[in-house]
């Protein structure tokens, strides 16, 4: 096998299906960018679930003046030190519980006027309208329910709060949409094999005088169908290296520069280099492979020995 | 060589066979002519021995080999001991002479220095030195089927199927055609002819095999074209 005529039998395929080539090359680097996006977004959501789990607390808020009207469990008036006590007695003998931080009423309002700085909430509330609270962290944050059932209804307490109740929506919300990426990139990749099986009809029918003489002169099925698949794997190549450029440059336009999220977010810790990086071989392969694959099916039905 | 051994075959939506209970053995060394009006089974009749089609029913042994029993992927294989040229000549229009007949031997992937050095030589035999960088294009009809006939014969088969080679060809250049065909029979190599060009059967005097609606009707040694049509 001669490589150097199967190359240029190659160059002169591409070039003169020039447009079609064109169009294999977008629509697999469009598929290929949203499939390494898509994958990406997913590390991203898992890493922040990771992250913030680990952080969020268990919250007892405990009952302030203000509460007596409203919560029934409250009407006896604020929470009482005995009551403080013995609800972090009662917290510290649970084998459950990692650590227990107090948090007073000026504390909660010191940290309620610096998260909501930018909105109109801040001013509207008052030192005295917050609650002092224990902040627990469990050593498994899944096992929410023992606390909420050992505290709920307990003199002094106002309610308890899971704060990954509030994630847990946020965390639903990023998955769905990374559900719709994948439907979405399931359709483009679709999309480009269509394509791809169809330029190789084309490019097939266009030379079938060259495969017809192949034929005759006894080239191996291989040989006469190898010039094909690999026009579509190398178009696959330049598309998938388009997909790996788009993601560098997405991620270095959406978190570094550009849109400088990473300074708008400080919040969420973004997947780093390695991780972009890290997803970019896979993207390579299909945009090799799949191409390769579609065709050599495109071709069992067309050239036959 | 050659052997069919009532060998029938039928197309898909159609009531005639196109061969029907054709039984006969080509030797080694034979030039055989095979005559029959249009529809009459001669393309049939070669493109089994190629393996392009299959038989319904009956036996296709070629260089020895049951080509029933030849799994696709040995087909090239066989191919490569097969020339074949055609009335239409079949070059490819954006190469030269010699990159034509190179091209047969660079799709079974020989090696370069055999190329450069077999090419020059087949081309010498047909007798076309001096013409390996012209494009088909620029060449008569009788020095387009000397290329074709070059690239059929490169690889020295041992059998050569010519499909109306002097067809679309004048009866002068056509006597050249049959000239190079003899020669290349006298190398040993069978070569099987279909054809309608009654001048050349009479003239050569070889084994005539006639079909008729895909019977066999005749086999004569040193016959001739026989009856007008």
């Amino acid at each position: 096998m001669r490589a150097q005529f199967v190359l240029s039998e190659i160059g002169v395929g591409l070039r003169r299906n020039l447009t079609m080539t064109f169009a294999v090359v977008i629509s697999v680097a469009l598929s290929l960018a949203l499939t390494g996006g898509a994958l990406l977004a997913n590390k991203q959501v898992d890493s922040m679930k990771g992250y913030w789990y680990d952080k969020v607390q268990v919250t007892i808020y405990m009952c302030n003046k203000g509460d007596a009207a409203s919560t029934p469990n409250c009407a006896r008036g604020a929470v009482t030190d005995d009551q403080k006590a013995e609800i972090l007695k009662t917290l510290k003998a649970q084998p459950i519980v990692d650590k227990v931080y107090y948090e007073s009423a000026e504390q909660a309002y010191k940290h309620y006027q610096e998260q909501f700085k930018r909105s109109p909430l801040a001013s509207s509330v008052t030192p005295d309208q917050m609650q002092e609270n224990y902040r627990v962290k469990l050593k498994d944050p899944t096992k929410f329910a023992i606390i909420a059932s050992l505290f709920n209804g307990h003199p002094g307490v106002q309610s308890v709060s899971d704060q990954r109740e509030v994630l847990k929506n946020l965390f639903d919300l990023l998955g769905g949409m990374t559900t719709v990426a994948y439907v979405v990139l399931a359709f483009m990749l679709t999309v480009a094999m269509l394509l791809i099986v169809n330029t190789v009809r084309v490019s097939a029918f266009s030379r079938r005088r060259e495969t017809g003489i192949m034929r005759l002169v006894g080239a191996s099925s291989f040989y006469i169908q190898m010039p094909f698949i690999m026009e579509a794997a190398f178009a696959g190549l330049v598309g998938a290296g388009l997909a790996c450029a788009m993601l560098l440059g997405g991620r270095y336009f959406m978190v570094d520069a550009g849109l400088k999220l990473q300074d708008k977010i400080p919040l969420v810790s973004f997947l780093g280099w390695d991780s972009v990086i890290g997803v970019l071989p896979l993207v390579l392969l299909i945009g090799v492979v799949m191409p390769a694959l579609a065709a050599f099916v495109a071709l069992r039905r067309y050239l036959k020995v | 060589m050659i052997r069919f051994d009532s060998v029938t075959k039928t197309y898909p939506k159609q009531n005639r066979p196109a061969l029907r209970d054709v039984s006969l053995e080509i030797e080694k060394g034979e030039f055989v002519f095979l005559v029959g009006s249009s529809g009459s089974g001669k393309s049939t009749f070669l493109r089994l021995i190629l393996r392009e089609e299959r038989t319904d029913t009956g036996m296709v042994h070629v260089l020895g080999k049951d080509l029933a029993r030849l799994s696709n992927w040995k087909v090239p294989h066989m191919r490569r001991q097969l020339g074949t040229v055609f009335q239409d000549f079949r070059l490819l229009p954006n190469k030269t002479v010699a990159e034509n007949v190179a091209f047969a031997l660079e799709v079974i992937g020989k090696p370069r220095g055999t190329i450069r050095k077999t090419v020059p030589e087949v081309l010498d035999l047909v007798g076309l030195a001096g013409k390996e960088d012209r494009m088909p294009g620029e060449l008569s009809g009788g020095e387009q089927q000397r290329v074709a006939i070059a690239r059929a014969f490169v690889n020295r088969p041992m059998l050569l199927i010519a499909d109306e080679p002097t067809g679309n060809l004048d009866p002068q250049t056509s006597v050249g055609i049959m000239r190079l065909l003899d020669r290349i029979n006298r190398t040993g190599t069978t070569v099987v002819m279909a054809t309608h060009d009654q001048n050349i059967v009479d003239q050569m005097r070889k084994r005539v095999i006639e079909l008729e609606k895909g019977r066999l009707v005749r086999d004569q040694s040193r016959g001739v074209y026989g009856y007008q049509h």
